[in-house]
């Protein structure tokens, strides 16, 4: 863990291997295999095991006790883990962002004071401003057109899929999708990324995408809106057909155009959806690192809260100013978590 | 009829011709990607891949070496297996465990069950970076980093809300009188969960199972953070984002890497694309 991220970088046990035997290859595959299988099995026989032995276990109580008890051994190992990996560690982050880099010395709430006013985390706000307001706004109104769009045409599940697709692509295999999109070769070679290809053929100049300052935020933000359009889609794709279709009938008679009717009746019929799916976008905004990190590793103007935060915590090894940085990402989204409660709560009215 | 239909098809021309212009656009860098998966290291470096349609029957141009690199000599294959070894047990240890604290949920009484619900609806959104540090010195003291166990619980833990929280809502609206008749039959809670609960919301446990598959399979940061990034435990993600720091100009092994990476989760996505939809819908259209 020392130089965990320049570890990374100059990772140096590649293609060195010598050249092996058939067999020898093949013995090792499937000694492999066996400890993948062995694992898999001992991962998801140990939880099965669990339960039944608990079952047995409430089972041999008398009965007042065990009716009382049962609900608590079928919750008992969801709440154990909840608390484990994420309100206890939650509490003690913020308890450690009061304190110094190896959290030793109380200092207040100077990591606070860091995260609000260090230049480097002034740049990270600005960029996951313009994430936020760029993908969100982008990704929802793209899949909104989409998905009103697609309800007019028999191909629609093709199309749905096709848009839908990059769902399934992890962040990292996006990037590198997209950085062969973005390559860059010199004015006058034979460009090998799509992008400066076009750029060229009309004329005009190839861009450095990912180092170029101007540009290099939009080209990273263009990689999750890529990938969560679809979601949107599909999400505001069904809202759209939840409207009765006597509402859109009764307004065609009363005159309305294809555009009045998506104004005045989509929009307000579906708000709710949208809004849901927005604040989606946003929380899954807010926590991205993934892109940033592999793309540019945050250098050229191109940090985000949630980068800046795994850079302090581990080049720089200050696990105070990391943690403040954290909290920081929480208290944007506790918003969203009292609207959340809210929907719940009017929903089980 | 038919006419009417044909003449109506042509009035939409605009329609199909914005839709497949956004279906062709949103499809070519996947596409780019496959073909450029297949092509020479030097073609490659030197042209475009969509050079390829010049002569597309010329299959000289095509092979498969940069797969074969990738996945031996570059420690793909064993990435793999390993991401399998992950992504498995992390996805069925949270599907029990949701499963049985969501029946606990929607059918049992016991004292403070809405307090608990709510608190698991505020964990759905806690962002998990917020965690890190805590379970990491954890990790340390217990001897769980750089174990696949400490990585299984991490994804357990954080994939729990969400489960809970869908299969609570789905098994919550299954028919009451189903369950009350078993109870009048004398079947115990058991019983009614594993012959009863669990074949009924198969839909939504599929959905769960997606979602929390792709989620596993395709995560970066938990994996870095929790294993390290060692050959013999990194999971392709880790070692695909290596090769981008180390070779970030091999475009044969990163392509080929990339895309060896999304095989399992592309499949899984087209086979069960159907219930992760309905997983979708049900946890965020709710309203």
């Amino acid at each position: 863990m020392a130089c965990f991220f320049s570890k990374l970088i100059c990772y140096e046990s590649f293609g060195k291997k010598e050249i092996q035997s058939v067999t020898e290859v093949m013995m090792e595959f499937w000694a492999r295999l066996l400890n993948v299988v062995l694992a898999i099995a001992i991962g998801c026989g140990g939880v099965i095991g669990l339960f039944y032995l608990a079952n047995i276990g409430i089972n041999a109580l008398p009965k007042p006790w065990n009716r009382r008890l049962l609900p608590w051994v079928y919750i008992s190992p969801a709440l154990l883990l909840l608390s484990a990996y994420l309100i206890l560690p939650t509490v003690q982050t913020f308890y450690l962002s009061f304190f110094d880099g190896r959290s030793q010395n109380f200092v207040g709430v100077q990591n606070y004071i860091f995260a609000f006013s260090d230049p480097a985390m002034l740049e990270a706000f600005r960029n996951n401003l313009l994430w936020l307001t760029l993908v969100t706004g982008v990704s929802v109104s793209l899949g909104l057109i989409i998905a009103v769009l697609v309800d007019k045409v028999p191909y629609e599940p093709i199309i749905k899929s096709l848009i839908f697709l990059p769902m399934a692509i992890s962040f990292v295999g996006a990037s590198v999708i997209w950085r062969f999109i973005y390559a860059y070769k010199p004015a006058g070679a034979d460009q090998i990324g799509i992008l400066n290809a076009l750029l060229v053929t009309f004329g005009f100049e190839p861009v450095g995408w990912i180092v170029e300052q101007s540009v290099n935020n939009f080209a990273l933000i263009a990689i999750m809106i890529w990938l969560y359009t679809g979601f949107a889609m599909v999400i505001l794709s069904s809202a759209v057909k939840g409207i009765p279709e006597e509402v859109i009938e009764a307004a065609r008679i009363d005159g309305a155009n294809s555009w009045q009717i998506f104004w005045r009746i989509t929009i307000p019929m579906i708000r709710s959806t949208i809004l849901v799916v927005s604040t989606t976008i946003i929380i899954l905004v807010l926590k991205v690192f993934d892109i940033v990190f592999v793309m540019t590793g945050g250098n050229f103007g191109t940090e985000v809260i949630a980068s800046r935060m795994i850079k302090e915590m581990f080049n720089y090894r200050n696990f105070g100013r990391g943690s403040a940085i954290a909290i920081v990402l929480l208290i944007f989204i506790i918003p969203v978590m009292v609207s959340n409660i809210q929907r719940f709560r009017a929903q089980e009215r | 009829m038919a006419k009417h239909n044909q003449v109506q098809f042509w009035q939409k021309a605009p329609i199909h011709i914005a839709l497949l212009a956004i279906a062709f656009l949103w499809t070519l860098p996947s596409v780019g990607l496959l073909i450029s998966s297949f092509r020479q290291r030097e073609a490659m470096l030197a042209t475009g891949w969509w050079t390829v349609f010049q002569h597309p029957f010329e299959l000289t141009q095509y092979h498969l070496e940069n797969y074969v690199n990738v996945l031996q000599a570059q420690g793909m294959g064993q990435a793999f297996l390993n991401s399998l070894t992950i992504a498995i047990p992390a996805t069925v240890i949270p599907i029990a465990i949701a499963c049985f604290a969501a029946y606990a949920f929607a059918w049992m009484e016991f004292p403070g069950r809405q307090f608990l619900f709510i608190l698991v609806v505020c964990l759905l959104v806690v962002p998990l970076q917020t965690t890190l540090i805590p379970i990491l010195r954890a990790y340390r003291d217990f001897g769980l980093s750089n174990s696949f166990l400490g990585v299984w619980l991490a994804h357990a833990g954080y994939g729990l809300p969400l489960g809970i929280y869908l299969l609570r809502n789905y098994i919550g609206e299954l028919p009451k009188d189903l369950i009350e008749a078993a109870q009048v039959d004398g079947a115990s809670h058991l019983k009614i969960f594993t012959k009863l609960i669990v074949p009924l919301s198969m839909p939504a446990i599929a959905s769960f199972a997606v979602f929390q598959f792709l989620w596993v399979w395709n995560d970066l940061l938990v994996a870095l953070v929790y294993l390290g990034t060692t050959n013999d435990v990194a999971p392709v993600t880790i070692q695909l984002s290596n090769l981008v720091g180390s070779r970030g100009q091999d475009w044969h092994l990163l392509t080929a890497g990339a895309f060896i990476s999304m095989v399992v989760p592309l499949a899984v996505f087209f086979s069960l694309q159907r219930y992760f939809v309905r997983g979708i819908l049900a946890g965020s259209v709710k309203s």
